[in-house]
């Protein structure tokens, strides 16, 4: 397994200027220059919506895209030049790709055959992944007549079972898959990896996936890293108002607003910041918005003391929880509500909890 | 339109798709089919279609038999998982091509009819582009208009989101649900996921192996599912399920753990029972002084942000909570997992319901 590192790292698929002010730099960057380090046994998420460069980054670690600019090292040894097979990395890809002839055996078996280990340890290396799996009792059939979920387990099988890879990178894979059997893969994904300290790295657009499938999130946004943390982190603490935006379900609430003294006005409604957020953010340039998580805001019947007057405007009824609309001035904002708690159409309190309430200027955290 | 399948039956090479599936779907409603791959969602939607034939069975559309009429001669427009555009046409073109096909209808009425399906979409800057020029998101959305602008009485859509973005998906999620509540328009919306269920509304239809478990309004089915089997199918984690015997007034699980039998599970005859109790009703602390325990060994624990999913084991039995805040755990560590008998569903050992929790629903409604 290999510690991975991206220096001066960046991509774009257009050709350079050639002349000009800005000769050398790109008209645009599909991947922003950034300097990363994948650590050794990391499990790593890459999560971010179509064309935020995930699968451009991906590329670039697997070999399979050649950074127009920076290096790529594994181990500190430059490996830019090199290939996919060259730099040993296993791959598995969002639609199954697997040799619907062979067994299932066969198909597991495939890529260390391919680098001519030793049939017995194939044969036990095979056992040991299939185990992991529950795929013991089909090694025999034959892949063609297995259901789409069964041949994208082979497919994570044929990632797993090389031991020596620098890495193992995985592009979508459980987007074809049922939910049920989602949580089984993705528990054993991430037992494999408690087990086996893997380096790991996992594309996807699925925040559920990417934050109970990795230690580190990367969250990306036009061709950039805006965010890398912990579940916790991104959750409790965005960095960056797509952050708050994206993870969460509903996202994050923003409200511009401008800043007087040690609180945030909201269409002239006052509400407490945090001293030293609100010392920051008077000194901050650009655009404000005040931030909070649905999860966060409270929401009352009655009257209460620093509550602003609001309306709940809807109700949805998810089961498991209830979102609630409420308006506020021309505000819209979505409160998260238990089950069993209950709420009525019609007047209503909000509150921001100042522990909850987040500022961001043009964007980014204060 | 109103839709009803009389007793179809699919069967294709020796292979049962569809069994016995009796159904009616009320004029202007939205309905959901729930169920995992292989449940028989796409082939019930080819036959509402006409574009299978059913081995037996009849399809009615408003009383009139339409069997054995194909998909060209019913008032019917279908949405699929991929995006399916055709890539020389612009986005104009592509979703007035029905208009055309039909023949009936003068250029400004087209013109007319797909700027309003667009502004529907939120698409009609892109009119003049070309499907390669487009985000999923937006080819999905042209394909969508395609289907909205015919004004067919019968729409279908199989998984149109399952490809999308999970941001995009909330976002259309929303938009469709709008635009369903409202006209004559029939829907019909296949989907695996129960969020996505629950996030639509309208009424649920629970498909399991070619057969038709359940229907009822969307939130009805969710809080009373009829069998073990529904309960698994609209639960996301997976709803934990465990074996149980009632005896004198005693609820016991396999193991050495029990519990008083809880008020809605009076009625029920001593014996051996299933009980099922979904994630989030089960916690790491005890949330009241009567919660039953449940040792386990602790799988993995996974993080969410603001909650976190807990596996743990007991015995033979898989068991998931679902809890707010961040919990970490080692593999292996032994906990107790509890959750307030009062939230118990209890199956008979066919895996018919016998007893629901009283939740914030009625009774009434579901079948």
């Amino acid at each position: 397994m290999a510690r991975i590192e991206f220096t001066r790292l960046a991509h774009s698929y257009q050709p350079r200027s050639k002349s000009g002010a800005s000769a050398g730099a790109p008209a645009s960057y599909a991947l922003q220059p950034m300097d990363q380090i994948w650590e050794d046994g990391g499990a790593y998420a890459l999560l971010g919506p179509s064309g935020c460069g995930k699968t451009t980054l991906l590329n670039i670690m697997s070999g399979l895209l050649r950074p127009s600019e920076g290096k790529v090292a594994f181990n500190s040894i430059d490996v830019t030049a090199q290939s996919t097979e060259q730099r040993n990395i296993a791959q598995v890809f969002q639609f199954p790709v697997i040799y619907d002839t062979m067994t299932v055996f066969d198909n597991l078996a495939f890529p260390l055959r391919n680098r001519r280990v030793a049939e017995a340890e194939v044969r036990a290396r095979v056992q040991q992944v299939a185990e992991m799996l529950d795929l013991t009792a089909d090694l025999k059939r034959r892949a063609s007549g297995l259901a789409a979920d069964a041949k994208q387990k082979i497919s994570l099988g044929r990632g797993l079972v090389r031991k020596d890879v620098a890495a193992i990178l995985f592009d979508e894979p459980l987007t074809v898959i049922d939910p049920h059997l989602k949580w089984t893969l993705r528990r054993k994904l991430k037992q494999i990896h408690q087990e086996f300290k893997l380096t790991l790295i996992y594309v996807t657009h699925d925040q559920t996936e990417a934050l109970t499938f990795a230690d580190r999130v990367n969250v990306m946004y036009e061709g950039r890293i805006v965010q890398a943390g912990t579940p916790q982190e991104l959750f409790e603490d965005p960095a960056h108002v797509f952050v708050g935006h994206f993870i969460g379900s509903p996202g994050m609430n923003l409200l511009p607003c401008r800043v007087d003294g040690s609180s945030a006005l909201v269409d002239g409604h006052a509400i407490a910041l945090a001293p030293d957020r609100a010392a920051r953010a008077r000194g901050a340039a650009g655009e404000l918005q005040l931030g909070i998580r649905p999860e966060f805001v409270a929401l009352s019947a009655a009257a209460r003391p620093g509550a602003i007057a609001a309306t709940v405007r809807a109700i949805e009824d998810l089961g498991n929880r209830k979102i609630v609309t409420v308006g506020f001035g021309d505000r819209l904002l979505k409160v998260r509500i238990d089950e069993d708690d209950t709420v009525a159409k019609g007047p209503a309190w909000i509150s921001f909890p100042e522990q909850w309430t987040r500022l961001y200027a043009n964007g980014s955290a204060v | 339109m109103q839709l009803a399948l009389d007793r179809i039956n699919l069967r294709v090479g020796g292979e049962q798709h569809l069994a016995d599936i009796d159904l009616t779907l009320k004029s202007g409603s939205l309905n959901m089919l729930l169920g995992p791959t292989q449940a028989g969602k796409t082939s019930l939607l080819r036959v509402m279609a006409g574009l299978d034939r059913p081995t037996t069975g009849r399809v009615l559309v408003d009383g009139v038999d339409v069997t054995a009429r194909g998909v060209r001669d019913r008032n019917v427009a279908m949405v699929y998982q991929q995006f399916v555009n055709y890539p020389s046409f612009t986005v104009f073109e592509n979703i007035a091509s029905p208009l055309r096909q039909a023949r009936r209808y003068r250029d400004e009425e087209i013109a007319q009819k797909v700027q309003h399906a667009a502004e529907m979409m939120h698409i009609d800057h892109l009119l003049q582009r070309l499907p390669a020029e487009l985000s999923g998101g937006q080819q999905q959305r042209t394909a969508i208009a395609r289907a909205l602008v015919k004004e067919a009485g019968l729409l279908l859509l199989d998984e149109p989101l399952v490809n999308l973005d999970y941001k995009l998906r909330e976002e259309l999620r929303v938009e469709l649900r709008e635009l369903f509540g409202k006209g004559t328009t029939t829907v019909v919306y296949a989907t695996t996921e129960p969020t996505e269920a629950l996030m639509m509304g309208g009424r649920t239809a629970v498909l399991d192996l070619g057969r038709l478990l359940q229907f009822g309004p969307t939130i009805d089915v969710y809080h009373r599912p009829n069998s073990v089997r529904v309960s698994e199918i609209f639960s996301d984690p997976p709803i934990n399920v465990l074996p149980a015997q009632l005896d004198r007034g005693q609820c016991r699980l396999s193991s050495d753990t029990a519990f008083p039998v809880p008020a809605h599970m009076t009625g029920l005859a001593a014996g051996e029972y299933r009980v099922g109790v979904r994630a989030n009703h089960v916690s790491v602390q005890p949330k009241s002084p009567g919660n039953a325990a449940v040792p386990v060994d602790i799988e993995l624990a996974e993080i969410s942000g603001s909650e976190t999913f807990v596996h743990g084991r007991h015995g033979r039995f898989a068991m998931v909570a679902r809890i707010d805040g961040v919990h970490d755990y080692r593999l292996g560590e032994g906990a107790t997992l509890y959750f307030d008998p009062a939230r118990i569903f209890a199956f008979d050992q066919t895996g018919r319901l016998v007893a629901a929790p009283e939740s914030a629903h009625a009774a009434g409604g579901a079948v």
